[in-house]
């Protein structure tokens, strides 16, 4: 109560003096919520927080912060079927971000750049043997050095990269992209041995005296299906041809040749056997294009570049310059059936490519490793024997580069607390961000920026990659067409538009902070947050 | 960066401020030291759309004057709730007058300015829709007609809201106030009936008409920019919601200014000397229900049976506006920034 006497002029005061906080029952608060992107990402990258930096041209900032999940960003750039993009919720707007295109560019500036993989910590003393070269052996080697632990990597084949390297034609990841970005994981001191075939694992790790081991080296049994074939017909395993073709000596092929399967494997024979000089190469699917498992833009590129298709058919015989296929139809549980319905199809060679399998002999008599459609692992990559662990295409999971890459992480924070005899450190894992909870007002309409492609004439006559990369101008356009989903972005708009001037803005980069004295409440910063990252939480009355 | 001109797609221009727009181009609402010509602590409601406008407006032409400017305020709703005897809320210097003379008070604080020989500071005469549209027009239809050097500002709420909501020349067919009850087949505030103040201003001849909503900053802030460039006579209407007076959810403020845009309810644009100039095209066009039904003043529209026969007319309303203002816009224009 005042303390001036009666009826008399008082001095001007502020309105300040009335806290009109208390008026409020529901009170704002900032969040951070986990973006779809980031969600989706097999090898669990922080999307949204990459394609930030990379929005204020702070390229360097931006890889490095990827290549604290993963270690290979120009190749996966490349080669990923990128969920990330599938999961975006600008999809729902107008076009997913074109997040694989932005990852692929600062990956090729990081290398162009000569920017450096962050320095290993102090070396724990500890020594892990790591089997197989590929994405997953690669990825854990990665994060197992930079934890500080002595890594030594047994690769069978004659150069580093598994599936990388003899599973990818050089059309969709030249290999001096992949040469550089394998070269800057040895760099940081990864021992390799080449053409060492691990034949008994508890062997090599009692011969290395080796701590923990990982077991990357991937499903290389290709799958045979019984077929008559004619003792002059020519039959090549997929992987095999694939990795010829990475050779000096590709495997002959001749004119006309046929694919039979139906996945990414399959695809990439197909347009490799085009670019060996095949006029005619034919991809035989016993299933319809919808139920093919290869993803859609590898069949729209081989399309593109004069594969054909032959739908709903099984090869049943194979002579010598021609095969003999059966027609199949679906049936009601979309299952193929055979009608009877035969037909003949030229050609000089039969490319097999009906999946493969994990070649389990290594593990021999390894106590408690359980194998059953790959090896078993648990939640934290461990096979069923203390200090084995294991991952990529070996274990069952979707077989892709990005899950390969995820794989390696979280074997190698495994395989470190497991070392340590902690328990594992998971990080806290946000609510995701929904594109409902967004005000997509903010975001202007934008198209996405269309990587150039190589005229498709030039793309049947050579290994020169096809999908060309987006230039910088084109790269910061494409990072800025980020919502930024559940995450602010200092667009000052909480502070613009409450009614009570409750909303500070902090310097930049430490976004903004409520003044719970005078905020009402009133939720409008909640409604025009462009990506969601304010909620309403109840007052305590 | 040659090639093509960087849009920031990110937040566009429609979002207050961004961290990677140049700051020229930011708002005046977006920099950290704005003026906050209206401070906290003031008593308006939850979401109130008038302490929003008035800040908006008043921060960008204390900005556009370098703080060198005299605000008159006419009795309503934001004398009532920034002005509680002893504290105010204003920063700015600001006096207080009666319900309908505010105009006047402007033209004789300009005059006395002109008689002191300062020709530095500006006068800005503000007021609600009852103290310009009803109360307070003779008194502006002077000021207008002797073009005085003043900016006046009509923050439109629709209704004498600070009294208890009741009708004003402002007031919209069909909307419910405690004068114009929707009972039996009446339909809340008959057709027909109310005036529009900005088309009146520019039957004036002045230098300077626009109209503004608190759903675009850029646009608002442009508009009080180019009002203060010039002297004589200017009027600035803007739309300010009323959660109260209009039953809309407090949060929804700027939601519901912005579909009264892209409704074509509220044109957006600017005259000049008794020809309208511009007008702003709708971004996203919606219809008029997508504004309507959101607010309570408006639900006897949507009861059982539904008043499709009063949705459509107001819909004309909108359909006309669009056509009069040509609110789709030229391809070019296409509504983005």
């Amino acid at each position: 109560m005042s303390e001036h006497p009666f009826a008399v002029t008082l001095e001007a005061g502020s309105s300040r003096a009335n806290l009109t906080g208390s008026w409020r029952v529901e009170r704002p608060a900032y969040v951070d919520r986990l973006p779809p992107c980031n969600d989706a990402c097999p090898a669990g990258e922080n999307v949204q927080h990459w394609l930030y930096d990379a929005e204020a041209g702070s390229y360097e900032a931006a890889w490095r912060s990827l290549v604290e999940d993963n270690p290979l960003p120009a190749t996966c750039g490349r080669v990923c079927f990128h969920p990330c993009e599938t999961a975006c919720n600008r999809a729902r707007l107008d076009e997913a971000v074109g997040i694989h295109a932005v990852e692929r560019f600062l990956g090729d500036a990081a290398v162009s750049r000569r920017w450096r993989l962050p320095e290993p910590a102090a070396a724990s003393g500890f020594r892990i043997l790591v089997v197989g070269s590929g994405p997953a052996g690669l990825s854990a080697a990665y994060h197992l050095a930079r934890l500080g632990h002595e890594v030594v990597i047994h690769e069978a084949a004659p150069a580093a990269g598994g599936m990388l390297r003899y599973g990818i034609p050089a059309y969709r990841l030249p290999r001096a992209v992949l040469d550089a970005e394998v070269g800057a994981i040895f760099d940081l001191g990864v021992g390799l041995v080449l053409n060492r075939a691990v034949t008994d694992i508890a062997a090599a790790k009692a011969e290395g005296d080796f701590d923990a081991v990982y077991l990357a080296f991937g499903a290389q049994l290709s799958r045979r299906a019984y077929i008559p074939a004619a003792d002059s017909a020519r039959v090549l395993d997929a992987l095999a041809f694939l990795a010829s073709s990475e050779g000096a000596e590709p495997a002959a092929i001749g004119r006309r040749v046929v694919v039979y399967g139906g996945g990414d494997t399959a695809m990439d024979a197909a347009r490799s056997a085009r670019r060996l000089g095949a006029a005619e190469a034919v991809i035989v699917y016993r299933r319809t294009r919808e139920r093919m498992p290869a993803h859609d833009v590898e069949v729209e590129e081989a399309l593109a570049e004069g594969v054909s298709v032959r739908w709903l058919s099984t090869i049943s015989r194979v002579d010598e310059d021609k095969i003999v296929i059966e027609k199949m139809e679906l049936d009601a549980a979309g299952f193929p059936q055979p009608t009877g319905e035969y037909d003949e199809l030229g050609a000089d060679s039969v490319i097999l490519a009906l999946g493969q399998d994990a070649d389990v002999a290594p593990i021999g008599d390894l106590a408690g490793v359980e194998v059953n459609d790959g090896v078993v692992v648990d939640d934290h990559m461990m096979t069923g024997c203390p200090g084995v662990f294991a991952g990529g295409d070996m274990v069952r999971a979707e077989r892709t580069v990005t899950v390969a890459i995820g794989h390696g992480k979280k074997a190698a924070r495994s395989i470190d607390a497991w070392l340590a005899g902690k328990p594992e450190h998971a990080g806290e894992r946000h609510e995701l961000a929904p594109f409902e909870d967004l005000n997509t007002w903010y975001y202007a309409d934008a198209p996405r920026t269309v990587q150039p492609e190589l005229e498709a004439v030039r793309r049947q006559t050579g290994f020169e990659e096809v999908v060309g990369g987006l230039t910088e101008s084109n790269a910061l356009f494409e990072a800025r067409r980020c919502m930024s989903c559940g995450n602010c972005f200092e667009c000052d708009n909480c502070y613009g538009v409450c009614p009570d001037n409750a909303v500070s803005k902090l310097a930049a980069g430490d976004r903004y902070a409520f003044d719970y004295d005078y905020c009402k409440g009133c939720g409008i910063c909640v409604a025009e947050c462009p990506c969601g990252a304010i909620v309403m939480v109840p007052e305590l009355i | 960066m040659a090639e093509q001109t960087i849009r920031f797609y990110q937040v566009g221009s429609f979002a207050i401020g961004n961290r990677l727009v140049d700051p020229q181009q930011r708002t005046v609402q977006s920099d950290r030291n704005r003026w906050n010509s209206l401070t906290s602590g003031h008593r308006a409601c939850q979401g109130c759309g008038q302490a929003l406008g008035a800040r908006y407006v008043l921060d960008a032409a204390m900005a556009a004057t370098d703080g060198q400017m005299i605000v008159v305020n006419a009795t309503g709703c934001l004398v009532a709730f920034s002005t509680q005897f002893p504290e105010s809320s204003w920063r700015v210097p600001w006096i207080h007058s009666v319900f309908g003379n505010a105009a006047a008070v402007g033209t004789g604080v300009a005059a006395a300015l002109k008689a002191a020989g300062d020709t530095k500071t500006r006068v800005v005469v503000v007021a609600g829709d009852g103290g310009a549209v009803d109360i307070g027009f003779g008194c502006l239809s002077g000021m207008f007609e002797r073009d005085d050097d003043c900016l006046f500002v009509c923050y439109d709420n629709e209704a004498y809201m600070n009294t208890g909501v009741q009708r004003s020349g402002a007031t919209p067919a069909a909307a419910r106030t405690a004068t114009t009850e929707a009972v039996g087949r009446e339909p809340g505030n008959a057709f027909g009936k109310g005036k529009s103040l900005p088309l009146l201003a520019v039957a004036h001849g002045i230098p300077y008409v626009a109209t503004a909503t608190v759903a675009d900053v850029h646009d608002l802030e442009a508009k009080v920019g180019r009002a203060m460039e010039l002297r004589g006579a200017r009027y600035l209407h803007v739309l300010v919601p009323c959660p109260l007076g209009w039953g809309t959810a407090p949060e929804d403020t700027i939601r519901i200014a912005r579909l009264a845009c892209e409704t074509g309810l509220f044109p957006l644009f600017e005259a000049a000397y008794g020809e309208i100039l511009h007008a702003t095209p709708i971004r996203r066009l919606v219809p008029v229900e997508a504004y309507l039904r959101p607010q309570r003043r408006f639900a006897h529209l949507f009861g059982d049976p539904p008043r499709t026969d009063d949705i459509a007319r107001i819909q004309g309303i909108a359909d006309r506006n669009i056509r009069r203002f040509g609110l789709l816009g030229t391809d070019e224009e296409g509504g983005q920034r």
